[in-house]
């Protein structure tokens, strides 16, 4: 899920500066599961915003807000009270804000939360980040311990000097992905994974924006174009 | 003095090779370190030019390495992954070579977090096993993606190893690496303890490389102690640490020099050579080099 927080008081009230009325979006998924963007997160977010003198015209908590054509749909349902409001407030991951920002391009669209990392959860309410969705997965070679991501430097080839008594030298109690992948390897009598230097990671495997297409839209397109080239050739002849 | 062989002679010659360093200052003030760099001119084989060390921003390794090279030093070029991709980085190696520098010692380099700028966006496109392959793609006229290059560099890599990394397994799989992926020499993480030291050469000798014993000079108990406690893979046995309490303050940096100096009569016949890194006292490495028997 996509770990995140609301951002401070100062930081939404310096946002809001000269508007009076707000129109809120929570998301039902990953920032639910954060405390920041369930309906209880947004009932404490108008009072807060009461205090100040902002007054919030409605609200609404999508079951996932990075969903576009879903949240074209729900957005609808409340065209009335996003249209007395001067902007919309959105507590979801960037990708949600974005969302709605795609629907509602006539209206200012606020970010309310930071997005903070691809994470897993730990426990109850306490997320770690193991993968960084780098686009070319070699996790394989590393007893299932991602350094790309659970390295503070991602590198490929071991650790580096900084490692002590099994520790990142970035402190945060942070355990040094390389010996945690090493002690692993070691177990399963695999330590030969670990021999051969590793060239540079393929970075172009992410090149941002990214798209993506499922096998079944993948094949439906190139169906159509099968299609559309026949039908041309038909023509032409 | 008479000029000493230069690091990859010295080396080819099986003598044993000594080496400085210096950190370029932040701002373009550079008389003391030149004058420092004058200095050690026939006491030492090459001197280390290190790469915004600790994440500090200052002058970069490559310009200084120059100014050494005019003086008539052989100088190290560190390069670190921290700050270049491998683009710049394979853009800086073909630079030092067109400069006269030979030596480059490649390192993944210390996080940004560490240093004076930690809002910056750390790079590590490459860390220390890479850029070596960069620099044999380099010699061997090729480029990292398999371009031919309009001349080949012609650069003597090494590399660092910590043998007091704990724990020490993983450490020696890299160290292994470095090796296969060509450093032809090794310079250790600051080493204080003779007998771990000797440990780690028996197993360092089953290769085909040579290993300098990295050593900083000690000023005060202080600073030992401090090294001990903070600084990841290195380790300041008691007994030094007590020596160097025991000193004062007058003697420290004497004390400090004769610990200096055992350690490299210790060990000078189980290794190929000594990095002196005097932080902030580069005017001693002379006097150094003489007490331990090197000049």
């Amino acid at each position: 899920m996509i770990v995140q927080e609301t951002k401070s008081k100062e930081l939404i009230l310096e946002m809001l500066k000269g508007m009076k009325k707000i129109f809120l979006v929570g998301c039902g998924d990953c920032a639910m599961v954060c405390e920041a963007g369930g309906d209880n997160d947004l009932n404490n977010l108008k009072e807060m915003l009461a205090s100040d003198g902002i007054e919030v015209t409605g609200m609404m908590v999508p079951d996932t807000s990075c969903h576009i054509p879903d949240m074209k749909t729900h957005l609808k349902k409340h065209a009335k009270e996003i249209e007395e409001a001067d902007c919309i407030g959105v507590m979801a991951c960037g990708a949600g804000v974005q969302s709605v920002g795609t629907v509602y391009e006539e209206k200012i669209v606020l970010p309310l939360n930071n997005s903070l990392f691809l994470g897993n959860t730990e426990r109850f309410g306490q997320h770690v980040e193991f993968c960084s969705a780098c686009g070319e997965c070699r996790i394989d070679k590393f007893g299932a311990i991602c350094p790309i991501t659970r390295c503070y430097k991602g590198i490929l080839n071991g650790p580096c000097g900084g490692v002590n008594n099994g520790m990142c030298e970035i402190g945060n109690d942070t355990p040094c992905a390389w010996v945690l992948a090493y002690e692993r390897l070691e177990k399963q009598n695999r330590l030969d994974n670990l021999k051969e230097p590793l060239k540079a990671k393929k970075w172009s495997a992410h090149l941002k924006p990214m798209t993506h297409l499922n096998p079944t839209n993948k094949k439906k397109m190139e169906e159509k174009e099968a299609k559309r080239k026949a039908q041309e050739e038909k023509k032409a002849k | 003095m008479a000029k000493k062989k230069t690091v990859r002679a010295a080396f080819e010659a099986g003598e044993f090779v000594v080496t400085g360093e210096c950190g370029p200052p932040k701002g373009t003030d550079i008389k003391e370190m030149l004058h420092h760099a004058e200095g050690m001119l026939g006491y030492v084989n090459g001197i280390n030019v290190t790469d915004n060390q600790s994440s500090v921003m200052r002058i970069g390794s490559l310009p200084v390495c120059k100014l050494l090279v005019d003086m008539g030093h052989d100088p190290v070029f560190q390069i670190t992954g921290r700050d270049r991709n491998r683009l710049a980085i394979q853009s800086d190696l073909l630079g030092a070579h067109i400069l006269g520098i030979r030596n480059v010692l490649c390192l993944t380099g210390d996080g940004v977090q560490a240093g004076d700028h930690k809002d910056a966006k750390p790079v590590f496109d490459l860390e220390s096993v890479q850029i070596l392959q960069a620099v044999e793609a380099l010699n061997n006229g090729k480029d990292m993606a398999g371009n031919d290059l309009k001349g080949a560099t012609s650069l003597f890599p090494g590399a660092v190893v910590t043998p007091e990394s704990k724990p020490i397994k993983p450490q020696l799989m890299k160290f292994e690496k470095k090796i296969q992926a060509g450093a032809k020499f090794f310079q250790t993480q600051a080493v204080y303890d003779v007998e771990n030291f000797l440990d780690f050469m028996k197993f360092a000798r089953q290769f085909n490389t040579k290993i300098m014993a990295g050593l900083v000079l000690l000023t005060s108990a202080g600073m030992a102690n401090y090294m001990n406690k903070f600084v990841p893979g290195v380790s300041v046995p008691q007994h030094l640490i007590d020596r160097m309490k025991a000193a004062g303050k007058e003697k420290a940096v004497d004390t400090g020099i004769d610990i200096m100096c055992e350690f490299i009569k210790a060990t000078r016949d189980q290794c190929d050579g000594v990095h002196i890194m005097a932080i902030g006292k580069e005017h001693l490495v002379p006097e150094i080099v003489k007490r331990a028997g090197l000049a």
